[in-house]
């Protein structure tokens, strides 16, 4: 093949080297190696904090359910946060989705939408709950409101994504037939996008159900506060309790989403 | 005489200023039968039918329909004026994920009030008319099924039915038969041609294949570059106005 004598035979490559990814993968290795000492991580520091994680899991058992009245009534108060949160988002990002999209409206009103949704998403739902907790006090209201703009953010943008994907042959024919705006929205657009929309509200549906027992730490209602509490009193028997109700919480939630997605499909 | 339902004068569309791809057109239609608009792609056939019912804005020029100028119409007045102009489209343009019922109502949505359509509270003569379109087409089982289970044909059909649901004055039909197999598009002509003669409704038919022009038109219209080069019945097309038309004569 490469027999010397026969210029003609020069390789040929199949593949080209990527001397980009080689090289990237140079630099995090470096960078690592630099970073470790930095950050004070050695292995005397990880074999302390794994003698205190023994420690810790060692009190969490067996959890201690005899505060179950405090326990349900967090885990109620955090479902209504994300119920609530979620219905209100979803109503907003409605209307947000279909003026964000290029396509359906002009730019003097999709580009301010597209920037106020921007803004929804750029902030982290516990900052967005600690200025709500700020702003109108303490309280399940902060938790909604937080969660509500986390979800305007995430509904309202792949929302309007998902529109602006959509054919336009249908919407040329309902126009072509007289129809409104709205009716053109209702008959030739929606439909398009229906199934879709549902499945971004579920799974909003499904995150505000986790974020929920988050923000009550920052002092914006559900289970959360209960969890920051027994923290705070090192009941660390009762902090395992609460979790195990957390993840039975979550886990019939995606149970539940679950089938309503597939009967959707 | 009442005005001819259709008459266009000195109609010209500039999609890029100064490069027109209609350079006036001057066009009356009478009140029956079908109108066949020929002539090469990128003719500018498409863009005459979309300046008619205005999914394309005509530059300078007037289109009457029964003697109202379309062209200065907006907002209400410009959805009136729609839903009096029904349109057949190449790809049939329905809604896949609604039913042949609902594509059909879609034809009544210039008519009925929002609400009414949102709930699909429709008046049971536009239910009724909805049914009888589809055993006129030929698909008097298919109103609760879905558009995308439908075949080409099948779409046209419902195409075809929704555009009649308008109980429209004019028909535009832009290539509706471009999409299908010669045996279908034949069939699917015949039944726009029938359709429209029982109603009285007269056609404009955008088409590539001329033999069909000449079997099912009463009119031909032939264009090149803008402009109308030939008009006149089917008998009088010959292989010169052809060569007129689409240049060259090879594949004549």
């Amino acid at each position: 093949m490469s027999a010397p004598g026969l210029t003609a035979a020069a390789p040929r490559r199949p593949f080209a080297p990527s001397w980009g990814f080689r090289l990237g993968m140079l630099a995090l290795v470096a960078y690592t190696a630099y970073a470790v000492p930095q950050l004070g991580l050695s292995w005397e520091r990880l074999a302390v904090g794994f003698g205190e994680a023994g420690r810790f899991l060692a009190r969490m058992v067996p959890p201690n359910f005899t505060r179950w009245e405090l326990l349900i009534e967090g885990l109620v108060e955090s479902l209504q946060i994300a119920v609530l949160a979620s219905a209100i988002g979803i109503a907003l990002s409605l209307p947000l989705g279909v003026l964000a999209a290029r396509n359906l409206a002009p730019w003097w009103i999709n580009a301010p939408v597209r920037g106020l949704i921007a803004i929804c998403r750029s902030l982290h739902y516990v900052i967005v709950a600690i200025l709500f907790v700020k702003a109108i006090g303490f309280g399940a209201l902060a938790g909604v409101a937080a969660l509500v703009v986390a979800s305007v953010g995430f509904i309202a943008k792949l929302f309007a994504e998902a529109l602006e994907e959509i054919s336009m042959k249908p919407v040329e024919a309902v126009r072509a037939a007289g129809a409104g705006t709205m009716a053109v929205l209702i008959y030739a657009v929606l439909p398009q996008v229906a199934s879709r929309f549902v499945g971004f509200c579920l799974y909003q549906l499904d995150s505000n159900l986790r974020n929920s027992t988050l923000v009550g730490i920052v002092g914006a209602g559900g289970i959360g506060g209960t969890l920051f509490a027994a923290f705070k009193r090192f009941d660390y028997d009762f902090v395992s309790a609460i979790l195990i109700a957390i993840i039975a919480m979550i886990f019939l939630a995606e149970l539940v989403s679950g089938r309503v997605r597939a009967a959707l499909r | 005489m009442a005005a001819p339902p259709l008459e266009i004068r000195g109609l010209v569309k500039e999609y890029v200023p100064g490069t027109p791809v209609l350079r006036g057109i001057d066009l009356a239609v009478g009140a029956e039968g079908i109108t066949a608009v020929i002539g090469p792609s990128g003719t500018g056939k498409s863009t005459l039918l979309r300046c008619i019912n205005r999914l394309v804005e005509p530059t300078r020029g007037e289109i009457r329909l029964r003697g109202e100028d379309l062209t200065r119409l907006r907002g209400k007045a410009l959805r009136l004026a729609r839903r009096r102009i029904g349109m057949v489209f190449q790809e049939y343009n329905l809604v896949e994920r609604l039913s042949v019922m609902e594509n059909l109502l879609c034809g009544r949505l210039g008519y009925v009030p929002l609400w009414r359509a949102w709930l699909r509270r429709y008046p049971a003569e536009d239910i009724e008319h909805g049914f009888a379109l589809l055993e006129a087409v030929g698909l008097p089982d298919y109103a609760t099924r879905r558009a995308d289970a439908l075949s080409g044909g099948q779409r046209q059909r419902v195409g075809i039915a929704r555009a009649l649901m308008q109980r429209p004055e004019l028909l535009l039909a832009d290539e509706p038969t471009s999409s299908l197999d010669p045996k279908t598009a034949v069939e699917v002509l015949e039944l726009l041609a029938r359709l429209t003669e029982e109603a009285g409704v007269p056609v404009v038919l955008n088409i590539h294949n001329v033999e069909l022009a000449k079997r099912f038109a009463r009119r031909i219209v032939g264009m090149s570059e803008g402009t109308i080069v030939f008009d006149g019945p089917p008998e009088a097309l010959e292989t010169a106005h052809l060569r007129a038309i689409y240049g060259g004569e090879d594949w004549l």
